[in-house]
């Protein structure tokens, strides 16, 4: 891949808490092709979580860069919240609006934020929602879905701002697993169609088939990283190795 | 007998003498003017203070900046000050200190009741803003909504929603506070009260009506809230 499909270029981040005791992240470089389906995986308290809410600064970095497009969002002068509008995120519990019902949680962000008419959100909405089989629940409050099809919703909440890139911070770790398959089919097709994503998950089996490549995070630093053929059949280092006979 | 004619002789001369009703009346309004004025103060600036307190309190300290240690900082000391002095008083400096040369007494009043408030309704609302899950400021950031956005979109109405019992409960004090006004000369319902027992000397009457009155107005405003809770509770179906 050429450079000019780099969409998103990290350069030495690091994240400490308590001065420099902690080191939550340790110096992480990674670039991230437009279209590609990055999957992060490493042990709990490996960084993966922070690293991936870094991206978009919900996390702000003790140093280094982040550059979205070429710019530097990891600048203090940059108005992060123009970017944000391009980073779609997910998170593990969702964060639907309660107070808003599905189809007002999925226009808020397009009508003030890019202008659009009530109409113009709805119909982007409605499209959506038609997509993911939801079309029905369009006046439902989020506490009368179940938690698959919050996570739907919150997918395609972030699907109404057309970001250039999808960041899912274990998007199914809260959900029963009979909920899990309806949530990772939804992604996977996000992946046919070309959405850049960066997934942090414990679904091993997601990763292998839906990853373009695999990051091993430990300790804070990115351990290893390759196709998952490369990740799963050939570890290299004895961390990866141990990660993987405990989680297959 | 002599109980049920004296007991009319009373009611007549506290209420129908000289069209006496009308003094109440009169008094009431004022009262329920000042309280209205007092709410909308205090709430505006209840929540100005909130929302200030709470971004510098979860603000990272690398984007902190002057301004708004400075701004936090005179939250702090007017909510500090403020609950930390009698109503009264301050009542009495804002009429005969600070707008020593004005005759407005309903703006001053209305004014000193409102930034009294606010320093209660701020607490309120903070502790609603505290009681909404961080991931909703979360949410709202990463759809790309700044602080002030997440804020009057998505956390202030489903804080409200959560602190609208403690909001009424400071409502009612409201209403009832504003009995004091009487120390800088301002008719209220209850300095009506006050005049008409002093031409009368009946107090029985007066007072006991608007006893009566106050407490009217405090269940109309229970029943309200409750009204209120119920149709915002829908979206928890």
């Amino acid at each position: 891949m050429t450079d000019n499909n780099v969409l998103i270029k990290v350069h030495d981040l690091k994240k400490y808490y308590k001065g420099e005791e902690i080191k939550a992240l340790d110096g992480i470089d990674l670039e991230i092709y437009s279209g590609e389906v990055v999957v992060i995986i490493g042990p709990s308290g490996s960084g993966k979580s922070t690293f991936l809410r870094s991206l978009n600064l919900l996390e702000v970095p003790t140093s280094g860069e982040i550059y979205l497009d070429g710019i530097n969002i990891a600048d203090k002068s940059v108005n992060i919240n123009r970017h944000r509008q391009k980073m779609g995120m997910v998170f593990q519990h969702f964060n639907l609006f309660p107070h808003k019902t599905i189809i007002e949680n999925m226009t808020l962000a397009p009508q003030k934020l890019l202008k659009l008419s009530k109409n113009e959100a709805e119909e982007r909405a409605m499209g959506l929602l038609t997509k993911v089989g939801l079309a029905d629940r369009a006046e439902a409050y989020p506490s009368q879905l179940s938690g698959g099809q919050k996570q739907r919703i919150a997918i395609v909440r972030a699907l109404c701002m057309m970001p250039e890139v999808m960041l899912f911070d274990e998007p199914t770790s809260a959900l029963d697993p009979e909920m899990v398959g309806e949530v990772l089919d939804l992604m996977r097709t996000l992946a046919k169609e070309g959405m850049t994503m960066a997934v942090v998950t414990h679904e091993m089996g997601f990763a292998r088939e839906v990853a373009n490549r695999i990051i091993f995070m430990d300790g804070g630093k990115i351990v290893e990283q390759g196709t998952p053929e490369e990740i799963f059949e050939h570890p290299k280092s004895p961390r990866l190795k141990d990660f993987l006979s405990k989680v297959l | 007998m002599d109980f049920w004619a004296n007991l009319q002789k009373d009611f007549y001369q506290s209420f129908v003498e000289g069209d006496r009703w009308l003094s109440y009346l009169k008094g009431l309004g004022v009262t329920i003017k000042l309280t209205l004025g007092a709410l909308v103060i205090g709430l505006v600036l209840g929540i100005l203070v909130a929302v200030v307190r709470s971004l510098h309190d979860q603000m990272d300290d690398r984007r902190k900046n002057v301004f708004l240690n400075i701004l936090n900082a005179i939250c702090k000391l007017y909510t500090t000050v403020i609950r930390g002095t009698p109503m009264m008083v301050q009542l009495l400096i804002m009429y005969f200190v600070i707008f020593a040369g004005t005759r407005n007494q309903e703006g001053v009043a209305i004014l000193a009741f409102g930034i009294n408030s606010g320093a209660y309704v701020s607490e309120i609302v903070r502790s609603g803003i505290m009681s909404i899950d961080k991931g909703q400021m979360e949410a709202g950031r990463s759809l790309g909504f700044n602080y002030i956005q997440t804020m009057w979109y998505i956390i202030i109405p489903q804080a409200l929603k959560n602190i609208l019992p403690a909001l009424v409960n400071e409502l009612i004090a409201l209403v009832k506070e504003t009995s004091i006004v009487t120390v800088i000369g301002l008719v209220d319902l209850t300095k009506a009260a006050i005049l008409i027992q002093s031409k009368t000397y009946q107090a029985f009457m007066p007072f006991i009506a608007i006893a009566l009155v106050y407490l009217a107005i405090v269940m109309l405003l229970t029943s309200l809230l409750g009204k209120l809770e119920r149709r915002l509770r829908n979206s928890d179906r």
